[in-house]
């Protein structure tokens, strides 16, 4: 924790740096390239390593922090359109596996973008990979191990902590959407999945792989303790009088006891720096709400 | 207002005029197929032209590596695709509403359109599944060869159900289109709910329709078999204007029918399926593109093919710019730009000559 806060003052430190000197901080070594960052864990792991100064780009899905909004949009992380890209013109592109398409890359590739593919897997681990890849594709490999380190740290304490909790396991079903009645939820090797028994729970459709719409019965028989959804708007706006008296749910222990928690999809999904705060803040929400 | 009297002119159906008039637009249509292309090279997102590299060359200064690349392998195999596939759209939905004697009638009618879509998701959702040697070998071209061969495949079945003792019934193809659509659509949605997230994007995204994929692989692939596709279909006026008539009419007045009608569905199919393989699914082209020329010149398919040709191509060039322009640096899928474009335009021609639709 004291860490943390000494991590935490030394950015606001730095932000002011930025502000009162604002063109002359960047260094003379490679660390000065224009970099493009795709996907949500990788845009956290460049704030977290204080590179934010580069960024020239970012996709749709990158919006935390806050900060990040001023950078330019090129658009959803697997239709990038080419010329989209070169138009910001970054020296490297660092993203979460998965973004495309392969002619836009292959594009790039021949315009000399360095491009960098980052893995996101839903573990402890695949977050310490994350950030020690990222942290070298940026040239501030010290900084990245330490990042790592803590968050590393950190992480085993949250999951630590949750695991010693003296109740018995909650059941914990993640709700996508109810769109339609239906309920989309979180199955096994969702990141869903992985928060849940990072905090300390167990998947109540542990037993489904991926996001899959389940029957009304099906839920009734997940027999779910907790209800856990994001918090954003839309069609995941659905207010707790009207979630526990959808059909499905209606039967279930969560709606007996009233029981859901909302949290932000980013902080709860990224699976980057700051999926420790969420074990901590999911695992206090299943086992300790009133705090 | 031009378009007023292009209305008037049309409403007066006086066939010679008509013609001329018609024949005319030959000229005024490649005009504008000529300004749109230039505007598409210059348009778009690093705000580089092909002026300033001109400009540069003149001077005897090398151009800069970037501004070639985004003039040579972004915007021009764009540029190229953007006017074969809308040239296919816009000809193929000619053709099937000369076919089909009907209004409604689009390239998707021969169940290119769902059967491609089958095609794409089977490759989208399945493909993983594929050994790795086959999966490498095919990569990226894996989706738009399923739904060639989905495409085609279907409108060989679709055929094959409809012609008894060497006659194809176009009533009989119509309806067994429908159910071969539906038949796609519930295989296409068991799929889709089998499919992981990653998937259902892929398989959003590939329905709105895209050209930003246009590589040189693709337009060499796609360009050369599109033209001879179109260039059969140009053939294909005298036969559809006597079809007009009537099958019997149309036979009694020389017409060898039954050809006539393997040529369009063949060529349709060809056209449409290799469009659709390339650049996803881009709606209301076929129908509108056709409509807004049969109201300004004339039902005369001899002089309609090629305007639909031309102008299919013009108005999915400007749709494409806007899509590209329009959130610049992300890109807007084009299927919704031409979908925006395209409904109001047609509801307010519509709407204008309610009882002239015809052709």
């Amino acid at each position: 924790m004291m860490f943390a806060r000494q991590r935490k003052s030394l950015l606001c430190l730095f932000a002011m740096c930025l502000g009162l000197l604002p063109v002359k901080t960047v260094s003379a070594e490679t660390t000065d390239s224009k970099i493009m960052s795709l996907g949500i864990s990788v845009t956290e792991t460049v704030y977290a390593l204080n590179q934010q100064h580069r960024l020239v780009g970012r996709d749709t899905s990158s919006t935390y922090p806050p900060d990040v909004l001023e950078v330019k949009d090129v658009g959803y992380i697997r239709a990038l359109a080419p010329e989209g890209v070169l138009s910001v013109a970054p020296d490297l592109i660092i993203a979460e596996e998965g973004a495309g398409p392969r002619e836009t890359l292959d594009i790039l590739k021949d315009a000399s973008v360095e491009y960098v593919e980052v893995p996101n897997e839903p573990t402890a681990s695949g977050i310490v990979e994350q950030i020690l890849i990222v942290g070298r594709a940026l040239g501030v490999e010290g900084d990245a191990q330490a990042l790592a380190d803590d968050v590393a740290a950190r992480l085993a304490d949250a999951i630590a902590a949750a695991d010693a909790q003296p109740q018995n396991r909650k059941r914990v079903l993640f709700v996508l959407s109810t769109r339609g009645g239906k309920i989309t939820a979180g199955g096994a090797g969702t990141s869903a999945d992985g928060i849940i028994a990072m905090a300390g729970g167990v998947n109540a459709i542990g037993d489904v792989e991926g996001w899959k719409q389940l029957a009304d019965e099906a839920v009734a028989v997940a027999a779910p303790d907790v209800i856990l959804m994001m918090d954003r708007g839309g069609d995941h706006g659905i207010d707790n009088e009207g979630l526990f008296n959808m059909p499905s749910i209606m039967t279930t222990p969560a709606a007996q006891s009233k029981s859901v928690i909302r949290m932000n999809p980013q902080l709860l999904l990224g699976f980057g720096p700051r999926t420790p705060d969420a074990v901590e803040k999911l695992s206090e929400a299943l086992y300790d709400p009133a705090s | 207002m031009a378009s007023d009297a292009v209305v008037h002119l049309a409403d007066l159906g006086r066939p010679k005029d008509r013609l001329q008039f018609a024949l005319k637009m030959h000229v005024y249509l490649c005009i504008l197929l000529i300004c749109v292309s230039l505007a598409s090279l210059t348009v778009g997102a690093t705000g580089i032209t092909p002026w300033d590299m001109a400009a540069a060359l003149l001077r005897g200064e090398a151009p800069e590596q970037m501004a070639s690349i985004v003039l040579f392998d972004i915007r021009l195999p764009r540029l190229f695709m953007g006017i074969v596939v809308g040239a296919a759209l816009a000809v193929s939905g000619a053709v099937m509403q000369g076919l089909f004697r009907n209004p409604l009638a689009d390239p998707g009618i021969v169940g290119v359109s769902a059967g491609a879509g089958l095609g794409a998701i089977l490759a989208i959702v399945l493909g993983g599944l594929l050994p790795v040697w086959l999966a490498e070998a095919t990569g990226m071209y894996l989706v738009p060869f399923a739904a060639f061969v989905g495409g085609w495949g279907t409108t060989i079945l679709l055929y094959a159900v409809s012609t008894r003792g060497g006659q194809t019934s176009v009533a009989t193809m119509l309806l067994a289109g429908i159910a071969l659509g539906a038949l796609a659509g519930a295989v296409g949605g068991l799929l889709a709910y089998a499919a992981d997230d990653r998937q259902l994007r892929e398989l959003t995204l590939w329905g709105l329709g895209s050209l930003a994929g246009a590589s040189w692989t693709k337009v060499t692939v796609t360009v050369p078999f599109i033209l001879l596709a179109l260039g059969v279909a140009m053939t294909l006026g005298r036969g559809l204007n006597g079809l007009a008539l009537g099958e019997a009419t149309a036979a009694h007045i020389g017409i060898r029918v039954q050809r006539m009608k393997n040529t369009a569905i063949l060529t349709v199919a060809a056209a449409t399926g290799a469009a659709v393989a390339a650049t996803g699914g881009i709606g209301f082209i076929g129908i509108v593109v056709p409509h807004l020329l049969r109201l300004a010149t004339g039902p005369d398919h001899r002089a309609l093919l090629l305007n639909s040709a031309l102008l299919g191509a013009s108005i999915l060039l400007i749709a494409d710019m806007i899509s590209r322009v329009i959130i610049a640096p992300a890109e807007m899928p084009i299927g919704i730009v031409t979908a925006f474009l395209g409904s109001p335009v047609f509801l307010w021609i519509l709407l204008r000559n309610r009882g002239a639709v015809g052709f």
